[in-house]
């Protein structure tokens, strides 16, 4: 249960993505910065950056568009870009939103991709097309042009390409941009699923709440370099406090005082009651003696991090700020 | 690959559009001749003009001569400019290449894609205007009813009329592709389609401006647009040579520099957009 990976079990497990020292400079300006990314088989890996922190950049070197000023890259097994004829065919990919010919159908689309494709029978193309359209909600779609769709349409259109050819891996730069909540819930369901059926699945976002309801593993990147990169449940771990919530906050106060082995902080929210926190004690053995000295207790759990607190201790505000030298602090 | 391309290029609308105006100049002239009977005087004008009063079978190349200059060339660099940097634009070129089409291969693609828009496109107008040619300047014959003459006066046989058609018509797709070329490696640098096509035009623009001035006479051998017209030395007889044969080699140059440099810039570029 360790959550540092040993070297033994780095070993067993078989890398799907894996960068050493990755750098790209444009001019004078270094987007990214010695990164080192670690993607095991079956991860949904949460990459995790503000805007402008280089995590498009990235994903497009992953991919072979966007060539690296120095550092090595593998993607499933092999080099980037330099096998990128064997690997890309096994990779779906959705970069800063979907590319549509404007004037073509999606079921046109989505043809005239295959068809540039190096592999897939011509004769299943139609069957293909149609399943992707299936999986990500489009399969009543009409003939209308892509033009006249809307955002989320096209970005349905985009995951349907990535997935034209059931890749082993999916790479996704903000996959759920302009889509509603309900589309957003589908689209998380569908990834889900496909990372069952064993996809590894590289999702890009800068929403922390996305990243932290559906990711196994975590890499969080800030001003070009990986800050932070870990198990999901390692990152989310106890803090070693246990929440209390209980209507009997001034009781439970002094009673814990009596505790010489314990520490309490306590805040009082309005709408929720007394909540306190204390450091120290192991939960099931403070509820007992809660309950025993007749302090009520609405809930009793262990406190654990939120990613958001994790991430941004980790980073510094993204670069879209541009605040006075020392005001933000 | 080249297949997907060429549907592409056959199923948009705006390919057809400008091979409609590009039709549409010569059939204009046509009407325009069959209506007034008022060609210009021998040795001036169009190429081919003065002679299609008598024989409008003559016509697909005065037509040829027509397009050729400007309309073609602004459509070829529209198209060629179009190629790389219109994938770019509608955000479909990474998709492309992480497919993954090869750049080399895709720049080919495009190539082949812009080739047969120009093959398509003088097809098209060759047909026009034999058919417009025959029905409005057909019938008008009235002095000479025997073969064809060259435009040096002798008269020309069917086989030889075409066989020197059929080399007229690749002198002209090779200046096409020095124009494709140019355009292409616009393509691949610039950041918008219409970008690429305006740097191509200026450069014809700027070539055809700098041929009617003295003072550029030491250019003049180099410029793009400086031999294009020599296909009608085919016609001559005998064929003269040196022009045609000048122009091909500078033509070549520009290929060979042009499509080089879209290779290499695009082999190496970083897809940012």
């Amino acid at each position: 249960m360790s959550a540092t990976p040993t070297s033994a079990t780095a070993d067993d497990v078989r890398r799907v993505i894996r960068t050493d020292a990755l750098t790209k400079r444009f001019g004078r300006v270094t987007a990214v910065d010695a990164v080192a990314l670690d993607v095991r088989e079956g991860d949904v890996y949460g990459f995790l950056g503000a805007n402008g922190s280089g995590k498009t950049t990235t994903v497009r070197m992953l991919l072979g568009l966007v060539l690296a000023t120095s550092g090595d890259i593998e993607v499933l097994g092999e080099p980037m870009p330099g096998s990128a004829r064997a690997v890309l065919p096994r990779v779906g990919a959705l970069v800063e939103g979907p590319g549509t010919y404007p004037h073509l159908s999606g079921r046109a689309n989505l043809a005239l991709l295959d068809a540039t494709g190096a592999d897939g029978p011509r004769r299943t193309r139609t069957r293909r097309i149609d399943e992707a359209l299936e999986r990500v909600g489009l399969a009543s779609v009409d003939g209308r042009p892509a033009r006249a769709y809307s955002l989320g349409m096209r970005q349905r259109l985009g995951l349907a390409a990535a997935l034209l050819r059931r890749p082993d891996l999916l790479v996704l730069d903000e996959p759920t941009n302009g889509l509603d909540p309900q589309g957003i819930h589908e689209i998380r369901t569908l990834l889900l699923e496909l990372n069952r059926e064993g996809t590894t699945v590289f999702l890009s976002s800068h929403l922390l709440a996305e990243i932290e309801q559906m990711c196994t593993r975590v890499g969080v990147l800030d001003g070009g370099r990986l800050v932070l990169q870990d198990q999901m449940d390692a990152l989310r771990g106890p803090t070693g406090r246990t929440e209390v919530r209980t209507p009997d906050l001034e009781e439970a106060r002094r009673l814990l005082a009596t505790m010489p082995d314990l520490e309490v902080e306590s805040t009082v929210d309005e709408h929720e009651g007394g909540r306190l926190l204390v450091r120290g004690a192991e939960p099931a053995d403070l509820n007992a003696r809660l309950v025993e000295a007749g302090v009520r207790v609405t809930l009793l759990s262990p406190e654990r991090r939120h990613l958001e607190d994790v991430v941004l201790a980790a980073t510094t505000s993204g670069t879209d700020r541009f605040g006075r030298a020392g005001a933000s602090a | 690959m080249i297949h997907a391309e060429l549907s592409k290029l056959l199923r948009n609308r705006r390919t057809w559009g400008t091979i409609a105006i590009i039709d549409a100049l010569p059939t204009l002239v046509a009407v325009l001749l069959a209506m007034t009977d008022l060609g210009p005087r021998p040795g001036t004008g169009p190429a081919f003009l003065s002679a299609v009063l008598t024989d409008g079978t003559l016509f697909p190349l005065a037509a040829l001569a027509m397009v050729l200059p400007l309309f073609l060339p602004i459509a070829v660099a529209l198209v060629a400019g179009e190629a790389v940097a219109g994938e770019a634009q509608q955000g479909t070129l990474r998709y492309l290449l992480i497919r993954p089409v090869g750049r080399t291969r895709l720049l080919v693609a495009k190539l082949v894609a812009v080739m047969a828009f120009v093959v398509v496109t003088v097809l098209v107008v060759a047909v026009t205007s034999y058919v417009v040619g025959v029905l409005l300047l057909g019938d008008q014959t009235v002095t000479v009813t025997g073969p064809t003459t060259s435009i040096s006066g002798s008269p020309m046989s069917t086989p030889e009329l075409v066989g020197r058609t059929g080399l007229a018509f690749a002198y002209a797709m090779l200046c096409m592709l020095g124009v494709a070329a140019v355009a292409l490696f616009l393509s691949t640098v610039a950041r918008s389609p219409l970008g690429a096509a305006m740097g191509a035009m200026t450069l014809l623009v700027a070539s055809t401006l700098l041929l009617t001035l003295d003072a550029a006479q030491a250019l003049h051998p180099y410029l793009l647009t400086r031999h294009w017209l020599a296909f009608v030395d085919l016609f001559r007889d005998p064929i003269r040579w040196d022009e045609v044969v000048r122009g091909v080699l500078v033509q070549g140059a520009y290929v060979v520099v042009f499509l080089g440099a879209a290779w290499a810039s695009f082999t190496t570029k970083d897809i940012t957009d």
